[in-house]
Order: C-alpha cells, then structure tokens, then sequence
C-alpha cells in the first residue's frame, strides 16, 4: 500500500489476518467475493459443486485481512471470513504486502 | 488446511444464527442481488441489538416475497401485494414490536401501492425494504412499474414506452419519515440505512437496487450479474439530504442514490392514542360562529 504521508505510527500498525472458509455447497457460482476481493485471495475453482457450479477457492490465503467484504456481498451464504489465531499468524505486521 | 480450521473458533457462517438453515441454498438466482439486500437486513438486525422475538417480518409475492421463508424470525408470507395491510394490523395488535415489510417492487409498489401511500400517509411505525430490480421476476420478467424508459422486458421486447415510478420521491411525498435508496454494491452504506430505519419511528423505507441477470439482464444484453451490478454501481451518484424528487434513476451517470428523508412526525398509533384520550380538540379548531351561520340560513 502507498502512502502520500508515512503515518507516525506505520511500525506498531498489526495488519490483521483473516482465514477464509468457503461453504462450497452453497455457491452458486456468481463470481461477486473473487471480483470484489480487494487483494485477490481468491479465485474460481475448476472443481464442482453438487449442484453442477464452480465455486471459489483461496489462494491467497497469507493476503486475506479479514475485511468481511466477501461475507457481505455473499448472496448465498456460502463464505465468511474470520480472525486468524494468534499462533498461526507469527508474522503479520505492517508493510505487509505490495 | 484442516488443521489450521480446527483451531478456528467457527465453522458456521455468522449469519446461519437467523438463517433457517435446513432450507438454504434459496431459491434465488445465481448472482440475484436480494441475497446481498437480505444479508444486509441480518446484519442490521443483528446490530440493532433488539431482542429477537420484537422483530417481525412480513413479505408478499414474488422473488423478494420469499425472503420471509429464510429469516429465523416471526415471519409472515402473505398474499399478493398485501404485504403492508397485513403488517399494519400486526403493528396495531402488538404496537412494541418492530416489524420488518420485505418485498419486491411489483408487490409492494404496483398491486400493493395503495397499500403503501396510505400507510406512509398514515405514518405507520414500519419498516419497508423494496429490493427493486426494475422488471416482474418471478413470472418471467414482464413490465414493471419500475422498468426504466426503453428497457427490454418479456411484455415489451421493443422496450418500455412507460415512464417508470420514483419510488423514494413517492414514499417522501405521501409523508414517510426515513427514506433512502442504495444500490446492492452499496454493502455497508445499505446496512446503516437499513439500522437506521429500523430505529426510526414511523412510516421508514429503503429502496435496494439489485441485479436480476435471468430476466432483467439477460432481455437487455447483459447476462452477467457481475456487469449489472457494476453498471447500477458505477452509475450512482451519492446525493444525502437533496429533494427526493430530485433523486432520478438515470443510468447515463446519474443514478442517484444517498438519504433523502429523515424527520419526525407523530405516528399513526399516537394520533390514534390521542383521539381515544380526548385530546383532541373538535374540529375545526376555530369553532363554528353559529349566530353567523343562522343569518346565512335566515337570508
């Protein structure tokens, strides 16, 4: 991320990490968490449901900063976000990413 | 992967607390933009922090009608276009309770829009979201009275003749108290509006504009859901507070969305509660001169 001005406190900034769960039965393929994704954690599967549709997959997972916006736009339920454990996230801090 | 999502705290979805789980995946398209609008109500009524059992929510026919079926909440689905006569006397019945009308523009606002200017002329404590997505889509996308000048539906395949309805300005003009529109994109924004209107007292209607790529779309050359909801996205202008007759949906950049009404004005259950008490003075205030009105006869 760019910045016009470095904030004072970029260092102690903790970039939060998400995981991504995708409840695959559900989906039925519309696309709107992978275009909407602002860092791109996701893609389309090549995989099918039981439904007969592709439905998303992570990754990305590292990128995931458990913005919810996937969980929001999620007409069907299918994926949500949540908070990573501290233990499987040693090394989140700032400047992380591009 | 699996042993990373053991140590998670949940493997449920967050909204699955108010979903009726056992009859998901809906009915609803791929890509329906009233899943967006229903996730927003859950996350509002969530928020809003009101116990369950005051919450309930009634819906009409069509796609938006059966949203009723999904809440886990008091949930109603009532016939054709009535949808607000059902939910006001549930609200005179139990006047603590909040009570939610979710339905589509063709119920609430073309077979149930007398039902609609009276409740909002009567300030009726409600909430109404009207996801509209500008055609009839259950039966298989026929005209609307939202279909846009010049759109393709199954009724006008050379496109609309009709001027369409300004559902906000129409629900500021009858007398509704909170009114706001946004479109599905609109995520967060549409989830406080929709809060709001539900703290709100009295007549509160938000207008969701969501994408029906199988009927609406697909008649007008645009089946991706994707590219609808980007075209109502990037179209929309955010206009707060301007004169609700000002706020067009014109999708040449110009869909003007935002909060346009927000007031106070006694409710129809207080006007109510005031004639039962006596309150009121006779009317006309001013009295009748009947010395005056006896000349008149007289002469």
């Amino acid at each position: 991320m760019k910045f016009w001005r470095e904030p004072l406190d970029v260092d102690q900034i903790k970039v939060t990490q998400g995981v991504v769960t995708v409840l695959e039965e559900r989906c039925k393929g519309c696309e709107f968490c992978i275009s909407y994704c602002s860092r791109g954690v996701l893609v389309m599967s090549q995989k099918f449901n039981r439904k007969g549709y592709h439905f998303p997959e992570v990754i990305e997972p590292k990128l995931c900063v458990n913005c919810h916006f996937c969980e929001v736009i999620c007409p069907e339920f299918a994926i949500f976000s949540q908070e990573a454990p501290e233990a499987a996230n040693p090394g989140a801090s700032a400047g992380q990413g591009d | 992967m699996s042993a990373q999502q053991a140590t998670l705290p949940q493997a449920e979805h967050p909204q699955d607390a108010l979903l009726r789980t056992e009859r998901i995946p809906h009915i609803w398209c791929a890509g329906c933009g009233i899943g967006i609008a229903f996730g927003s109500l859950m996350s509002a009524i969530t928020k809003s922090e009101i116990p369950r059992d005051d919450f309930a929510v009634v819906s009409g026919i069509g796609c938006t009608g059966r949203l009723a079926g999904y809440i886990h909440l008091d949930s109603f689905h009532t016939t054709h276009g009535r949808a607000i006569a059902f939910a006001t006397g549930l609200k005179l019945a139990r006047p603590q309770g909040k009570v939610i009308v979710a339905s589509g523009d063709g119920d609430l606002l073309a077979i149930g829009g007398n039902h609609f200017i009276h409740a909002a002329r009567r300030n009726m404590d409600m909430t109404v979201i009207c996801v509209n997505n500008f055609n009839y889509g259950m039966t298989g996308g026929q005209l609307a009275p939202s279909t846009p000048y010049g759109a393709k539906t199954t009724t006008t395949p050379q496109g609309s003749p009709d001027e369409p309805f300004n559902f906000c300005s129409l629900a500021a003009s009858c007398g509704a108290t909170y009114v706001a529109r946004w479109t599905a994109l609109h995520i967060r924004r549409l989830t406080t509006a929709i809060a709001e209107a539900l703290n709100k007292k009295g007549f509160s209607f938000v207008e969701v504009i969501a994408p029906c790529p199988t009927a609406f779309g697909r008649r007008n050359k645009i089946r991706r859901s994707l590219d609808l909801l980007k075209l109502y996205y990037d179209n929309s202008v955010v206009k707060n507070h301007i004169a609700p007759g000002e706020a067009t949906i014109d999708f040449d950049n110009n869909l003007v969305v935002g909060k346009f009404v927000d007031v106070e004005r006694p409710t129809f259950l207080d006007h109510y509660a005031a004639i039962n008490r006596g309150e009121v003075e006779a009317w006309p205030a001013t009295g009748v001169d009947a010395s005056a009105a006896g000349k008149r006869k007289a002469g």
